[in-house]
């Protein structure tokens, strides 16, 4: 007896034009925001080739599921959504994988980016940052480099605006800790 | 000096609402309430201070990265060339579907391919990472892909028949447009195995690899991949069998059944 056949591709539906004329028009849309999603994922995931695999995987997903957009004008929230959900579940699976890519190399990368007067106190705040959990580093990048109000980073987690300033107010004193070197002071107060 | 109206119910300044303050969200009219409550207390101050230069820090250090060169990958069109990367995250998807619609059919065991170095998966894992493995390491050679070529064809079935104390046989790929360039001998944890090795006429290379498969029943196909590489792998008749190659599944799938069909025929 034959080996079953391994399962095809899902079936097209639809008239095919119009599909591939929508794809094309969102993909425009999507590739609009890539470059931030890019630096948005390589700063929360310590690396580029980790950040590379994730924006693809959000790209991919979205438009895969464009016609759950029902307003464009909220695309970005609507990416960042979708890679925050995919970064979540496959944490599981990158710590299975096993050697991450040290952060000393992206620390010291981006510190090359910057001013040569503030490639130090890069270097260090790239360290420390990758030494805060996952949901510090996520709040403290939405708010203060995607620059997303409270709302919006509430919508991206799906949590409540509670949950992301009490995330926040935590997560800064964390950040605070590990840059100033966590003086005896600071380190009884916060317990 | 608080102002007049109001002041008397004037809430108390929060951790929060400096936060607020500080990511611009607080209402205006609460400004200079925030601003003496941290004038009178200099540590909050100087607390908030640093946390405004953290703020101001993650755009130094991660801004920059916004202007590096995208990958192909990122870049439109995001055809399926472009999505075919390394993603395994994806393929472990693909596979447990796969496996879990041989499952459905009956025709195997609830199978996953999970991560086949891991060793996880017993025999089977390493089989194919051995059939991977000798794929890569020959599908690159120009001058010397195998040991015997196609115009000897009945000495090298003949000889690897011998070696591995079973009769094969040389599947004809002509139907997909690859012939055999010969095989080889190889060795690997169990022993003697066999690389076959087609082409077609654009020089893109499948190996077929093959061992003697002493325990175990006859299994149906099980699909693996690794990177850009893909295989097709089973058990039959004392014999384990794997189809590697650079191809699209669906295409890879139908030369492992012609495969099959051959040496079942």
């Amino acid at each position: 007896m034959p080996p079953p056949n391994p399962p095809a591709d899902p079936p097209a539906g639809g008239p095919v034009d119009d599909r591939a004329i929508a794809a094309q028009a969102i993909a425009a849309q999507v590739a609009n925001h890539v470059p931030r999603l890019r630096r948005y994922a390589a700063a929360l995931v310590g690396n580029l080739a980790d950040a590379d695999d994730l924006v693809q995987d959000c790209v991919e997903k979205a438009l895969a599921n464009r016609h759950a957009l029902r307003d464009v004008s909220r695309l970005g929230g609507w990416l960042l959504s979708i890679l925050h959900n995919l970064h979540i579940s496959g944490l599981r699976w990158r710590q299975r994988r096993g050697a991450e890519v040290p952060v000393d190399d992206f620390a010291d990368d981006l510190a090359l980016s910057a001013e040569p007067g503030d490639r130090g106190e890069v270097r260090d705040f790239v360290r420390a940052f990758a030494q805060l959990s996952e949901e510090h580093r996520t709040v403290l990048l939405l708010t203060g480099l995607e620059g997303l109000s409270y709302r919006e980073v509430a919508e991206v987690l799906e949590v409540p605006i509670g949950t992301v300033m009490s995330r926040l107010a935590r997560a800064r004193e964390r950040l605070r800790v590990l840059l100033d070197g966590g003086s005896e002071q600071v380190v009884r107060r916060i317990k | 000096m608080s102002t007049g109206n109001g002041a008397g119910k004037e809430a108390p300044v929060t951790e929060a609402d400096l936060h607020a303050w500080l990511d611009g969200e607080l209402a205006e009219e609460r400004l200079p309430e925030i601003e003496r409550h941290l004038a009178d207390n200099p540590d909050l101050a100087r607390r908030f201070e640093r946390y405004r230069a953290q703020r101001a820090m993650l755009g130094r250090a991660f801004g920059p990265l916004i202007d590096r060169p995208l990958p192909n990958a990122l870049k439109p069109p995001y055809t399926e060339s472009a999505r075919s990367g390394h993603r395994r995250r994806r393929l472990w998807v693909l596979a447990l579907a796969a496996s879990l619609l041989l499952f459905l059919t009956g025709g195997a065991t609830g199978w996953l391919v999970r991560d086949w170095t891991g060793g996880s998966s017993g025999g089977a894992a390493a089989f194919v990472a051995d059939a991977v493995s000798a794929h890569r390491v020959f599908v690159a050679e120009v001058r010397h892909p195998v040991e015997v070529g196609a115009d000897q064809e009945a000495h090298l079935v003949a000889w690897l028949s011998k070696r591995l104390g079973k009769t094969l046989r040389a599947p004809r790929l002509a139907r997909y447009g690859y012939d055999l360039v010969g095989g080889r001998l190889l060795s690997d944890a169990q022993g003697p195995a066999a690389q076959l090795m087609y082409q077609d006429a654009a020089g893109r290379r499948i190996t077929l690899y093959v061992r003697p498969s002493s325990n175990g029943s006859d299994t149906s196909f099980r699909f693996a991949q690794d990177g850009n590489v893909q295989a097709f792998y089973w058990r039959d008749n004392g014999l384990a069998w794997a189809v590697s190659g650079d191809l699209d599944r669906v295409t890879l799938s139908s030369i492992a059944e012609e495969v099959y069909g051959a040496l079942n025929s």
